[in-house]
């Protein structure tokens, strides 16, 4: 039963979500079924949690190779737990919102000794309220959390987003080297492209030119035409292997996926 | 009589004017109220819709909202369901309270300064079960007859006949690349994608892991998963957790190296570069559904020098791939991956299957392209111009 019964979940479930495309009877259905998914998904990150915990515990406990990184892993997420757990804020309650400001000089600043009047004089800030700590106020935008999120994850997602750029620059010098026919089609075409993307590519086409040869125009056909081709004929193949391979999961004829052959 | 003539005319035009603009202590009530049953729902639902009064504009009695009632028969008791703004060129309202078969009237009063009217009942309306998408039939015979050549050859499979399947140079370098890892006293690192196990590429991804898994068993070399969901970490675990025991090698299983990481994209991405650079895995396997991350972990797995073995269904990445990767599994490669390296029959079946509805696919492509060049020419046939594409149409 341990291996059927998984199975006949997946067979019933599938048949459901199958069924309600066609018939609109059956969306609640499907829609709770879909709703279920969330909530198992939603216990499951515990269940990662735990185990990112425990891999990195381990790792500090037995002083294995890079450990210290683990300590940050887990100070980090401690921090980021408590902190949005608790709610916590740094709230300044009192005194006067308006900062230090310039200001026009003033008989009384005159009087003090302040430069003449035309002369800008820093007015004495209105005292700010005390710091206080407060708990309770959950993720929203300006709590500690939120602060965190934005300045320190944001900055790292996006130092890994543009490690892009330079790993396409170095991607490119090896796949444009012409050592081979398909390499010298890439280079051309890619080379094309590039120059139809930006405005200097069109910029030295003489008037006399013949438009079926200018930049623009090649790099237009090369996208409507052949990369858009290419990728329909990548997307029927994919369609028909999802269905496929969905079909044999619904049969139960693949169950690698439950650990078997 | 010129002054009897004089006071009538005077009398029409007060009257026109007052039915034109709304006579003082009057509101009209709102135009062209519909109740119809939702379309396509599984009932309990009736969709309501009206236009403004004629009175909901400048210059004329104030209007201040709409109200929409409902009751179970014309001259029952109403309920109000819900308030609208005046001032729009349209109102519709889905009530979702009604009651499958149950019949419903429905009015909108028109809410003034000082009055209100309300328009005549309008209904019965009767939510109904829609049981069939109409417009989905073709999807339908589609799906029906693609299952049914998949169906076919699995039983073809069965029966015993020998299928044929072209060689997968991807596929045939997995034992390659396991082998070398080997050799080298190094890791394979399979990365499963960044999607979570709802993913048909992720089920592909890991149902090739456990043939990868089993491999590594076999060759006592060590395996390492990072995994971006919780959900495909669990089933990663069970998958190579049964490989080592189908291997012979339960012992050698390490729970640890198949680990959560983050559910942050490029978190996952900086994990996985990390463990690369650490551990320097000699054979990278990239299977599932990926986005940008892609060329990163590609670029630093060739940085290190592994062997890397690609595969995936989104067609913006597999550039990227096909550049930065030593083989490449394209699309449905990727899906034909389990049957190819298991050779069972009943899966090799099922590739033979979608590979016919492919032919078939073809087919109407050529056809479809073939009738829409025929369809641009005009051909003058005895003094009349006709399209071409009118030969083809059944009267």
């Amino acid at each position: 039963m341990r291996r059927e019964l998984p199975m006949i979940v997946a067979f019933v479930a599938g048949l459901i979500l199958i069924l309600q495309f066609f018939i609109p009877a059956l969306r609640d259905v499907s829609e709770s079924v879909q709703n279920w998914v969330i909530v198992v998904a939603a216990f499951a990150i515990a269940v990662g949690a735990f185990n990112l915990l425990r891999v990195n515990y381990m790792k500090i406990r037995f002083r294995r190779a890079d450990w210290p990184f683990s300590v940050v892993l887990i100070a980090g997420f401690v921090v980021m737990v408590v902190v949005g757990l608790s709610g916590l804020d740094f709230v300044r309650e009192g005194g006067s919102a308006v900062p230090a400001a310039v200001g026009a000089p003033t008989a009384a600043t005159a009087a003090a000794g302040a430069p003449t009047a035309g002369t800008a004089v820093a007015v004495a800030a209105a005292p700010r309220g005390a710091l206080t700590v407060k708990l309770g106020q959950g993720i929203e935008v300006g709590t500690v959390f939120d602060w965190l999120f934005t300045y320190l994850m944001f900055p790292m997602s996006g130092t890994m987003f543009a490690l892009l750029a330079f790993f396409v620059a170095s991607a490119a010098y090896r796949a444009f080297r012409a050592r081979t026919v398909e390499a010298t089609l890439l280079l051309v075409s890619a080379f094309i492209v590039m120059l139809g993307q930006v405005p200097l590519g069109s910029f030295w086409v003489p008037a006399w030119w013949p438009f079926f040869l200018t930049p623009d125009w090649l790099k237009d056909k090369i996208m409507e035409i052949g990369n858009t081709a290419g990728q329909r004929a990548i997307l029927i193949g994919a369609s028909l292997g999802v269905v496929s391979t969905s079909l044999r999961i619904l049969l139960g004829i693949e169950r690698s996926y439950l650990g078997e052959e | 009589m010129a002054r009897y003539a004089f006071l009538r005319i005077t009398f029409l035009c007060l009257v026109v004017a007052a039915s034109a603009a709304g006579a003082e202590g009057t509101l009209r009530a709102a135009d062209g109220l519909t109740v119809t049953d939702t379309p396509l729902d599984a009932g309990g639902s009736v969709d309501v819709a009206w236009q403004p009064s004629p009175d909901d504009a400048a210059g004329k009695l104030k209007v201040l909202g709409y109200e929409l009632w409902r009751a179970s028969s014309a001259t029952g008791t109403y309920t109000k369901l819900v308030d609208a703004d005046a001032g729009l060129a349209t109102y519709s309202y889905t009530d979702a309270t009604a009651v499958t078969g149950a019949e419903y009237f429905y009015k909108v009063r028109v809410r003034g300064e000082k009055m209100s009217t309300d328009t005549a009942p309008t209904g019965p309306a009767v939510s109904r079960v829609q049981w069939f998408h109409p417009e989905r039939l073709n999807m339908l015979v589609a799906s029906i007859l693609l299952s049914a050549f998949i169906l076919y050859y699995i039983a073809q499979a069965r029966a015993g006949k020998e299928l044929f399947i072209r060689r997968i140079a991807g596929l045939e370098a997995v034992q390659e690349a396991v082998g070398r890892a080997t050799e080298m006293g190094k890791p394979v690192l399979f990365v499963p994608g960044i999607a979570d196990v709802d993913d048909i590429q992720t089920i592909a991804a890991l149902t090739i892991l456990g043939r990868v898994a089993t491999m590594v068993a076999e060759y006592e070399a060590a395996l390492i998963v990072p995994c971006i969901r919780s959900l495909v970490m669990s089933t990663a675990q069970e998958v190579v957790k049964e490989a080592y025991l189908e291997a012979g090698r339960p012992d050698a299983y390490r729970p640890e190296n198949i680990r959560y990481l983050t559910d942050d994209q490029f978190g996952y991405v900086a994990g996985v570069d990390g463990i690369m650079m650490r551990e320097k895995p000699a054979a990278n396997f990239y299977l599932g559904t990926f986005y940008a991350e892609s060329l990163i972990l590609a670029e630093t797995g060739h940085a290190i020098g592994a062997i890397q073995i690609a595969g995936t269904a989104m067609p913006s990445q597999l550039p990227f791939f096909i550049t930065a990767c030593d083989y490449t599994l394209i699309g449905e490669e990727l899906f034909a991956a389990s049957a190819y390296l298991s050779r069972e029959p009943r899966l090799l079946g099922s590739i033979l299957g979608q590979d016919w509805g492919k032919v078939v696919i073809l087919f109407f492509i050529l056809a479809g392209a073939v009738t829409a060049v025929i369809a641009q020419f005009d051909v003058t046939i005895g003094g009349y111009s006709i399209n071409l594409a009118q030969l083809f149409v059944v009267r």
